[in-house]
């Protein structure tokens, strides 16, 4: 009796890549990246707003002028001039910051797992918003800790709930936020909550992981402060310029205390030396003229402003009764709660037959919830698409609901 | 030779069978064929087809289009001879609502099931008999869609409350949904292949969660499987004959592979039957080829014969 093993590494795996599996949605996700689909599952940014002259233009400054720094590696901590980029982004943000406590990553999505590596052991408790960014999940998932999820309203996170955790005895390594415009749930934290957040985790002595990647996307309303100006010795902030330029040079920062600021390198150096000077002085000749990614910055507003607009007239129109959705300020995601008989993940092949893909709720729960749930993201497709596209799930929802009633005598 | 290899297509089985496709490919070529990939969710397939004519069609895909007759019509149509079942015997094969039932006349054991259709529901208030389809089939039970694949939008029901939901997922992926009674024991695929649809060792399936799901046939490592199935020599025989039997029942040619469970008494059922059986790196029929010894190529250069052998 032979036992075949189609991977003759099967034994040899490390216990943290159990949970990286062949996935349904996955697959349902390779046929909804086709044209005819209208995605409103993925978060990708609109660079078709890039003036590609003068993208091309930069590329060309630097490579003739730096050429032979462009094409060479760097310091593991970032290219200095690019650092000092990053900490006039900030300060757009009233983040005040040293360009020495600054480390360029590639994307804040390495930020996230080079965070996951300096303060995770494996069972360690991190508290994250529920539903949370799924990236971070993944990025933290791999150090193995166990989440403790805090739920989230229309004000952000509910401090009270993490509040009452800690009087029970939770003992978080971390609290893990998006404050602004949050992924997936669209939703901002208050300027009550913020300053709430802040004096919980200093007075239990938690640190508290602020990623910022939507900040400077806001449509309406003023901006708030973000947690790293309310307390700077306590959050470590993470940042992109994804959403800002280009999520395709791949350029993120940390930016936190010194002693961290030395792990994070050594992490860095450790998973891939550094970031790519090629992209880091792309990044800051880019950001070097003001009027340039200002301008790029308004035409981004203003396009994300009204495809949201389009999306949420579309879902007042289309959607049925009992569904419930986010009215973001800013960002790129509209978060919808249906029924709870509803489940979209099941859903989610009938919708891509009818042309129309979304994200299942459950990938942003670290404990199995969300199933009736989904994230809808208004950056990618036109207005006009994603009209369509919400008239082709309410009229799934209809047919849903329609079906749901014969089910029940 | 020219093949061309139709692999791809709009379905959620869409990445398998590229990579099946692509494994094909590769075997088709060795073995000193002229091959190309033809991925119908990009080509208009007539078109593609007319301006570069091959002298067989490789049909690699899965599910909808690929595995229900569609394509094998219009290979019909434009006299180019393909791999695999006729049309009329993929429709029925391909949808479990209509192969049960030829199973079950021609005498091949399958387990109890109910059909319902979503029209049935929507339009003649089938909802109220859902109650007697579990009476009818027993609980715990499987809920499957019709017409799909890869155990895509397969649920367990154990409670009665828990069926609707369970109806409703299936639903998502096909028009019908079969209620099945969920027979207890050893889960073995038997492939069969060329002109005779030869039969390959067993298969025995044992999934580490305990489900055979879309997570766990196409995650390596995911599922544990024994080949040859760890049965006696006698039952393997029989379970043979039964795979062979439901192939003949639905008039499968070339390739196929019957998926079957033997219950606890022995008794192999035959769940259901692929047209288009997985190539991919974890696929049971490739598997099933390694332990009888043969070489992709070998399996590929077989069934290309079959096929041609109608031509």
């Amino acid at each position: 009796m032979a036992e075949f093993s189609i991977d003759r590494f099967v034994d040899r795996y490390a216990q943290r890549t159990a949970g990286m599996s062949a996935s349904e949605v996955r697959a349902l996700f390779a046929v909804a990246s086709r044209p005819e689909v209208v995605s409103l599952a993925g978060g990708m940014p609109y660079v078709q707003a890039l003036p590609a002259d003068q993208v091309q233009a930069v590329v060309r400054e630097v490579l003739e002028g730096s050429g032979s720094t462009a094409l060479q590696y760097g310091g593991g901590q970032g290219y200095a001039g690019l650092r000092e980029t990053l900490t006039r982004l900030m300060a757009e943000e009233g983040v005040d910051a040293d360009p020495e406590d600054v480390v360029v990553t590639t994307g804040a999505q390495q930020a996230l797992d080079l965070v996951g590596k300096i303060f995770i052991d494996p069972g360690d408790l991190i508290a994250v918003e529920a539903p949370a960014y799924v990236g971070a999940l993944t990025a933290f998932g791999a150090y193995e800790p166990r989440y403790l999820p805090i739920d989230l309203d229309q004000d952000g996170m509910v401090v009270d709930q993490l509040e009452h955790a800690l009087l029970q005895g939770s003992r978080p390594k971390f609290v893990y936020t998006v404050p602004n415009f949050h992924n997936p749930a669209g939703v901002t934290m208050s300027y009550r909550r913020r300053e709430q957040l802040v004096a919980l985790c200093r007075e239990a002595g938690i640190p508290i992981v602020e990623d910022n990647p939507y900040g400077l996307l806001r449509f309406d309303g003023d901006p708030l402060p973000c947690l790293r100006t309310l307390d700077p010795e306590n959050v470590l902030y993470l940042g992109t310029v994804s959403k800002t330029f280009s999520p395709g040079v791949r350029v993120g920062w940390a930016l936190a205390e010194q002693s961290v600021v030395q792990r994070l390198v050594l992490a860095k150096e450790a998973a891939d030396l550094c970031a790519s000077n090629l992209t880091m002085l792309i990044t800051e000749r880019w950001f070097a003229d003001e009027e340039r990614w200002r301008g790029n910055l308004q035409v981004l507003v203003e396009t994300y402003r009204s495809r949201r607009d389009a999306m949420l007239e579309a879902i007042e129109e289309h959607f049925p009764d009992g569904a419930a959705w986010t009215q973001p300020a800013g960002g790129f995601y509209v978060w919808v709660t249906l029924p709870a008989w509803l489940d979209t993940k099941a859903l989610l092949a009938a919708a891509v037959e009818r042309r129309v893909a979304y994200v299942p709720g459950t990938a942003f729960y670290p404990d199995g919830r969300g199933r009736n749930q989904m994230r809808l993201a208004f950056c990618y497709p036109p207005e006009e698409r994603i009209r369509e596209g919400i008239a082709r799930l309410g009229g799934l929802l209809e047919d849903e609901e329609q079906l749901y009633g014969s089910l029940r005598p | 030779m020219r093949i061309a290899i139709l692999a791809g297509g709009r379905t959620p089985e869409r990445d398998v069978s590229l990579r099946g496709g692509h494994r094909m490919m590769t075997s088709l070529t060795g073995i000193g064929h002229e091959t190309w990939l033809l991925d119908p969710a990009d080509t208009p397939l007539v078109e593609a087809l007319q301006e570069r004519r091959p002298d067989l069609c490789w049909l690699g895909l899965h599910g909808k289009e690929g595995e229900d007759g569609t394509v094998q019509r219009l290979l019909d149509l434009l006299a180019i001879p393909y791999t695999g079942t006729a049309a009329f015997d993929c429709e029925v094969a391909f949808d479990k609502v209509l192969a049960k039932d030829a199973l079950r006349r021609a005498g091949v054991p399958t387990p109890n099931w109910v059909a319902i259709e979503a029209w049935a529901l929507r339009d003649l208030g089938a909802g109220a008999a859902l109650g007697i389809a579990v009476e009818r089939v027993g609980l715990p039970c499987v809920v499957k869609p019709s017409r799909s694949g890869s155990a895509l939008g397969v649920g367990f029901v154990e409670r009665e409350a828990d069926l609707p939901a369970a109806v409703m997922a299936a639903l998502s992926f096909s028009g019908a949904v079969v209620i099945e009674a969920k027979v207890e024991g050893a889960e073995i695929a038997s492939s069969l292949i060329g002109p005779d649809l030869e039969a390959l060792p067993l298969v025995e399936i044992v999934p580490k969660s305990g489900v055979y799901d879309y997570a766990a046939r196409y995650t390596a490592g995911a599922t544990e499987y024994f080949t040859p199935a760890r049965v006696s020599d006698d039952l393997a025989t029989v379970v043979v004959e039964e795979a062979r039997h439901a192939a003949a029942a639905l008039g499968l040619r070339d390739l196929t592979r019957v998926d079957m469970l033997v219950d606890r008494d022995g008794r192999p059922q035959v769940l259901e039957v692929n047209v288009s059986p997985g190539m991919t790196e974890t696929s049971l029929l490739p598997m099933a080829a390694h332990a009888a010894g043969m070489s992709l190529p070998d399996v590929c250069d077989r069934i290309v014969r079959s096929a041609m052998a109608r031509a």
